[in-house]
Parts: structure tokens; sequence; C-alpha cells
């Protein structure tokens, strides 16, 4: 098989560096090598952070080139059209959760803020498939992460990997305390999406 | 999560990141001290270090108050007998220069691993600076990990030749090695006993270089050198790897681009393969240069490209061996200036390759509109893409609240002078504090150069606390011993906030446990400094102070401090019982001046395009600095708030 490039992107502090490896480490139990890599230091206080996995069976590099991702993740509105901009290959995916943390030129009244309609005229115009995500009743927005990761595996965007190696991941990573919500809402927005759940 | 032992002795089996996977390296060689100062790329270094219970961490480490100083306490231990390491970032070595140039001249009876992260495309530095110079500068040999598997094999292999040899050697890591993950595997190994017997002796040495006593240290220096020489010639990470049968093109390459190389000829990244690929000669030390094993690789190649991220340091090496040998192997070295600049990333290593050989190596494919394919950056502009979310301070920030009341108490033309840490965030809008930075504790020596022959625009020097202890302290006393007139700002969060919290000499602990505070108010005070002292969220105070100050004229300090808001957030939410407070706008005392949202700037605020203000229930703690800010008293005081998430208006189909 080929080698499943996917790209990352969020606001700093808005888990992205737990639902990368969670995705690391579902591609490995699959029995795919992996390759990673997250942004670390002040990029993660509050501007975009990116993070890079590069799934096959022959992987060197962590890093993703632009314009090349196969699958882009999106935490929030404005980063998700940035990732279709920057990362997605034409013909590719995306995937975010709907929800905005409003960048500091919006709030300055010196741009306009991303709307809804926006990501969906760009991704037809790429040939990408796109997929938001919402869910309303949320217990803690720390588990968006876990409904988009659910929407991924639901949809089998990443071939090879199945819901039970992010199951698994998902219960190695998750603090015990968060794990049993973390997994009820997994398997919540996985059977909303009609997919096997094995 | 439950992380397996990284000092068991049986074999082991993970997926972490370079930095993770190093002190596994560390245990199992038996290196016994381990000294840092925290820096990106490397911090997480320690936090993995500060994983392995107290208990059952087989080495010392400690955060020293800089590089230097973490040098010194390696070195020490190093000539005790004990196997050391001691980590930093890039420009750390600048800091720890005046010690490590001396180091290769030492017999380090115990050993001493100089682990460097260097930040080809400045992920997170002030500069892309190339250490092999620093390392031929004085005779010390570096090793070049491509990916974290070979951290972990690399470290060892430096570690024993450096007990074996008794000198410094370099493990030289990038970012994209440092934070790369994948499946690391390490052998079971018996430790070794502690032997903690002090074995520190004179004769091994001499270890003072003074006058006369230098020429044979320098002797000894390189005899040792030529020796490595031969090690980089055997080591069995130098590589041929075979490109297409018959082909007459090489590639000499290490470290990081290897990876991208290799994904290049080999993967499946960027979407095209490659006619008939090069061989590459894969080098594991790139200093000294493996001279036999390079010249053979000419020899049996009429074309051969050298490629190296930043400098041309292989290619100074290579050029001259193959001179030396009578060679017409042609080599290409750096072609553009672009190839100086920035990391070798897949798509970079392929732009290059193809400069080079366009009937070999495709142009990347015409990717979407986006960045240019040598900066796969989140800041690179994009015609459709947003504008770029540079990093802020997070919401609740002591910093925020003193830069938009400092603002208040300067002049148009004043200047601001920044430094390293956080509070370097302070030079972008709204505050447009600091217009000028160099590196780590500059801020008062640059204020004080600014200050000359001048009255008519107030300097005014930013200073963190941890910098303070850093290198900050010099340029202090030099103030006050020269006389110097400027303000300076010493921002005290009580931690070392930008690298990840870790400890300093104020925090009341290091690494290991608690220890004495050193206030730094008590320490300007005994030096002879005026000290104003507040805390940040007192805005008007502050300003106040900081007017004072500037009147009063000559070297005067302000101690602007607020704990950092992040570590108290992520503490307070693992406590039991724990209840989110958040503030709300009042609409009805709310008249849509935007103050706080244009000028004191809380990330925690929503502007709708109708102009009403929200607050962002994903993103304010509470803390309520910006009630203050208000000139309508539109913001209600902090209340608990049942969780919920940000405010949105469209729900997905």
């Amino acid at each position: 098989m080929t080698t499943t490039q996917i790209y990352m992107i969020g606001v700093g502090g808005q888990g992205i560096g737990l639902l990368a490896e969670v995705l690391a480490h579902a591609g490995d139990r699959a029995g795919l090598a992996i390759r990673a890599v997250d942004t670390h230091g002040l990029a993660q206080r509050g501007g975009s952070v990116e993070s890079f996995l590069r799934v096959g069976t022959c992987v060197f590099s962590p890093l993703v080139a632009p314009g090349e991702a196969d699958l882009v993740v999106a935490l929030e509105r404005t980063e998700a059209l940035r990732g279709l901009c920057t990362y997605a290959r034409p013909g590719g995916r995306l995937v975010w959760y709907e929800t905005a943390w409003q960048p500091l030129a919006v709030r300055l009244g010196r741009e306009a803020p991303v709307e809804h309609a926006a990501i969906l005229a760009r991704a037809a115009a790429l040939g990408v498939t796109a997929r938001p995500v919402h869910v309303p009743d949320l217990p803690d927005t720390r588990m968006q992460n876990v409904a988009v990761l659910a929407t991924v595996a639901g949809l089998g965007w990443i071939p090879g990997i199945a819901p039970a190696h992010y199951r698994e991941a998902l219960t190695a990573l998750v603090p015990p305390r968060a794990a049993a919500a973390n997994l009820a809402l997994f398997d919540a927005v996985l059977a909303a999406s009609g997919a096997d759940p094995a | 999560m439950a992380e397996p032992s990284l000092t068991a002795p049986e074999a082991w089996s993970e997926i972490v990141m370079g930095n993770t996977a190093i002190v596994r390296a560390m245990a199992v060689s038996g290196t016994r001290v381990v000294t840092a100062y925290p820096g990106s790329p490397t911090p997480e270094i320690a936090e993995a270090i500060g994983r392995i219970p107290a208990g059952e961490r087989p080495f010392f480490f400690e955060f020293s108050t800089n590089e230097k100083v973490a040098t010194e306490v390696a070195f020490g231990a190093s000539i005790n007998g004990h196997l050391a390491c001691v980590f930093f970032k890039s420009v750390g070595l600048n800091v720890a220069a005046d010690t490590f140039v001396q180091l290769s001249m030492m017999e380090l009876v115990g050993g001493m691993v100089i682990v460097l992260g260097d930040d080809p495309g400045c992920n997170s530095s002030q500069n892309e600076q190339d250490n092999r110079h620093l390392a031929r500068l004085c005779y010390t040999p570096v090793w070049e990990p491509m990916d974290p598997q070979e951290v972990h094999d690399m470290y060892l292999e430096a570690a024993a030749w450096s007990q074996e040899q008794h000198m410094p050697v370099i493990l030289r890591l990038s970012t994209h090695v440092c934070h790369a993950k994948m499946r690391v595997r390490s052998a079971a190994f018996t430790p070794a006993p502690h032997n903690d017997a002090p074995r520190f002796d004179p004769a091994a040495g001499p270890y003072l270089p003074i006058t006369k006593l230098v020429a044979p240290l320098k002797r000894r220096a390189l005899e040792k050198l030529e020796r490595t020489r031969e090690k980089a010639e055997t080591t069995p990470f130098l590589k041929v790897l075979p490109g297409v049968p018959g082909t007459r093109r090489g590639v000499i390459t290490a470290g990081l681009p290897t990876a991208s190389l290799l994904e290049v000829l080999e993967g499946s990244a960027l979407g095209q393969g490659v006619e008939g690929p090069p061989n590459v000669l894969r080098l594991g030390l790139v200093h000294p240069l493996p001279v036999r094993a390079v010249t053979d690789f000419l020899r049996s190649h009429d074309e051969v490209k050298i490629l190296e991220e930043l400098d041309d340091f292989l290619e100074q090496g290579v050029v001259a061996a193959a001179y030396r040998a009578g060679l017409s192997c042609r080599i290409r070295g750096k072609e553009d200036r672009e190839e100086w600049i920035g990391e070798y990333t897949p798509p970079k290593v392929r732009e290059i390759l193809h400069a080079t050989w366009p009937e070999l190596i495709p142009a990347a494919a015409p990717a979407t509109p986006g960045p240019s394919p040598d900066a796969p950056s989140v800041d690179a502009p994009s015609a459709d893409a947003p504008s770029a979310r540079a990093p802020q301070m997070c919401p609740g920030c002591g910093h925020r609240s003193a830069f938009y009341a400092i603002s208040q108490a300067l002049a148009a033309e004043d200047i601001t002078v920044a430094d390293i840490g956080c509070h370097t965030l302070g030079f972008l809008p709204p505050y447009h504090m600091g217009q000028v930075l160099l590196c780590m504790g500059a801020s008062c020596g640059i204020a004080a150069g600014l200050s000359l022959f001048q009255r008519s625009r107030r300097v005014v020097a930013f200073l963190g606390d941890s910098t303070f202890f850093h290198a900050g302290l010099p340029g202090v006393i030099n103030a006050l011993f020269n006389r110097h007139d400027f303000t300076l700002i010493v921002m005290e969060n009580g931690t070392t906030a930008m690298t990840g919290h870790q400890a300093h000499a104020g925090s009341g602990e290091n690494f290991n446990g608690p220890t004495t505070a050193i206030s730094i108010r008590d320490l300007l005070v005994s030096l002879g400094a005026t000290v104003r002292e507040v805390d940040t969220y007192q805005q008007a105070k502050l300003t106040q102070l900081v007017r004072e100050a500037n009147e009063a004229g000559g070297f005067q300090v302000v101690i602007a401090r607020h704990p950092c808001m992040l570590a108290h957030q992520r503490r307070e939410t693992r406590k039991p019982g724990f209840v989110k407070r958040q503030v709300r706008i009042l609409a009805e005392k709310c008249d849509q001046r935007h103050v706080c949202v244009k000028q004191f700037g809380c990330p925690s605020f929503f502007l709708e395009p109708s102009g009403a203000v929200h607050v962002n229930a994903d993103l304010c703690i509470g803390d309520g600095s910006c009630l203050q800010t208000c000139p309508t008293k539109a913001i209600a005081p902090p209340a608990p708030v049942k969780q919920e998430t940000a405010p949105t208006k469209q729900e997905a189909p």
C-alpha cells in the first residue's frame, strides 16, 4: 500500500498533540510504519500548531509537503481553511471541528472571519471531500479532538487503520480518569457515522 | 499515560520522539551526570527524564542557570570519572563557548557527550547557526542522526568513543530529529555498577592550559581527532546506499537531509518516482571527514552532489580531499544562495536535486496554490489562506496586563528593548512593546547603548526572570557600575514559561526538589538598584510606577510580577472539585468600544460581525484581569459556568 500523508492543524491549546499521538499509535497498532512530528515551543502559545503524520510501508521523513496531504485534520474553522489552502492535495480530504478561535486580525477588524461556506467552496474548487464535525452537547471542549478522531475512523479515511486500532490507542493514551468519557464519545460519533464498529 | 520504563534493563520498543529515545540511550550507556539549560528543540529531553521516578533515575540531572554553567558541571563530573552529558539548543553553544572551546584539550576520563539541538529553519530560534563550525574550531567530533532510532544508536556509539578516548563528542540533533516520532528499539542491557568514588587525578591532565602547557594539550587533542577520523571511516552509520546499477552520479549527505533524500528517491512522497536514482554516501560523523570513504566514493563517480543543510561545511572538506587525491570527479556543492537557508525538507531536497539533475529528478508537481515548496510553514504566504495566526500570550497572562499598562506610560518616541522569553511576544500587535532583540540577557546592554547622549527618548528594557539569572545579571550590574540611564522592567512570572515551565533560581524549587528561592528584588536592592514592584494585574499602579521610574531618570527597575497563568490553570484544572469560572459581557452596558478586544487583546474575546463581543468559553480562565480595561464596566466578574462549547452559529450538517 502507499503512504497516507496526514496534516493536522489547530490552535495552540486545542489538544492537537493528543490527536496526533492517538493517530500515530493507531497506525502502529495496525502494523504500519509511522513517522510523525509535532510543533513544540513558543508556537504553541495561541498560534497555529501543526502536526505531521505519515503512515504506510515505506516511510523515511515525518514531514508532509505542502499540497500533498491526503488528509487534512483541523480543530478550528480558520485553521481548516488554512490547512486546505496550504497542505491539502487536489482530490484529498478535509475534516474539521466546527468551532472558532478568532484570530487577532479578525478581532482587530483587519480581516473578515472565515465562514463555514468559504471552506466548503474552497474544498469544492480543489476537489477535496470536506466534512465538518460538531457535537452540540459535548461535555468538555477538550474532547473535540476525539469527535474528529471518531469521524476519521467512521469514514475509514486512513487506509489500513480500523476503528478497533483507534480505540486501543485512545485507551492507551488518554489519562485513565478521562478514558471512559472519551471512549463513549468515540463510540457515539462512530455509531452515528454508520461505520462497522470493529 | 503509563510509559514503559526508559531505564529497565529489558529490551525496549516504543513510539517516541528523538528527545525521549536519547534518555533511554543515557541509561543504557551508563551516563551518570546530565545537565542542561532549557531551549527548544531540546527541553523534552528533560521532560522524559522527569517521567522516570527519582529513585529509579540512574543519573543526576539538573537544569543549570545557563549553558556555560551546565557545561562546566558536566566537565567537572567527567574529570571525576563519570560519563557526563550536557544538552541545550543551538545558540546555547554560544553561551557555553568559553568553556566548550577548552574541552578538547582536557583529558575527560569519564567521557562527555554534548547534545546540540540545532534549528535549521528557525522554528524557535533567533538564527539558524551551523554549529559544525564550532566543532571544527575546537577539534570535537560530530555525529549526526537522521531519526529517533539513530539518536539512540548514535548516542551509544558517541558515548563509548568519548569514554575510550577521554575526549568530548557532539551529537548534533536538529528540530525535526528531536521531535520526530517513530518506533524505537533498544536492546536489553546490563546496568553498569555505579562507581561514585571521586577519581579526579591532576596527573591525568594536566588540567591547567597556561602558556607553554597549551601546545602539548593541543597536540593531544589533534591526535585524538585524527584517531576519530578512522572511527568515521569504520562506523556502521557510514553507508553507501546503492542507486540504479551502473550510475556514475552520487550524493554525499548526512543527518536529517538523509531522510528527506530517501523520501525523494525511494519513498512515495511527492507522488512522483525518480528515474535512475544516484548512489548515496551517508556519513555518520560529519567531523572529522572520513576522507578515505569520500575519495573512494568520488573516484567511482563522474558527478557528486553534496547535499547538506545550512553551510558548505562538508563541501569544503570534500573538495579539498578531491584536490589532494587528484580526482577529476565533478563536485556539485551549493549552487544557489537558497541552498544555504532553511531546513532540508523533502520538497526542498527535491527542488535542489531537480536543479542539479533536471532530467533525473522531476520538478515538484504544481501543487495547490500554497506556500513555496521550500517553506512548508503556516507562516508562508498563500493567495487564499488566512493570514498567519501568530503565537500570543495566553488568557490571563500577566504579561498582557503588563504591556497594556506599560504602553500607557510611554511616549510614542520612547524606545523599548525586548529580551528572550514569552514576553518577547509583546512586540506583536496590539502592544508593540519591544523593538529590538538580540539574544538571552542582551536587553540591558542594548538599552545602555541606546541611552547614551540623549534624554529625549526614554529607553525601556524588558527582561524575564529566568533570563535574568541566565545572562541578564551582568547587564544589570553594568548599568549600575557605569551609571546608565534607562528603565528595566523585570517580567517576573516565576518560571521558564516559554520552554515548558522549568524552574529557575527564583522559583523556590529545582528539578530535584525544593530549594531556597533567590529573590530578584532582594538581589537588586543589595546591588544598590532602585526597585519598584507591583503585580501586573494592578494595571493603573504599574502604569504609575513606570511613569515614576521614567521621570526619575537614571537606572530604574520595575518588577512587573504575576505567576504564569498557563501553569497555574493547568494545576487548578487537575484539582478535584475544580469549578470553571469565566467573565461575561453585559450586553446592556457594552457600547462596543472594543478596548477589551483591540487594545487589551485577550484572545478570549470574540468579536461578532454585528460588533457585539462574546467571551469564548473554550478560552476564558476567569482571571478577571480584563475587568479594569472596560470603560463602561460591561465585563461581569468571573463566575462559575456550566461547561459549554464555543459560541458558533453553524451546526454541522
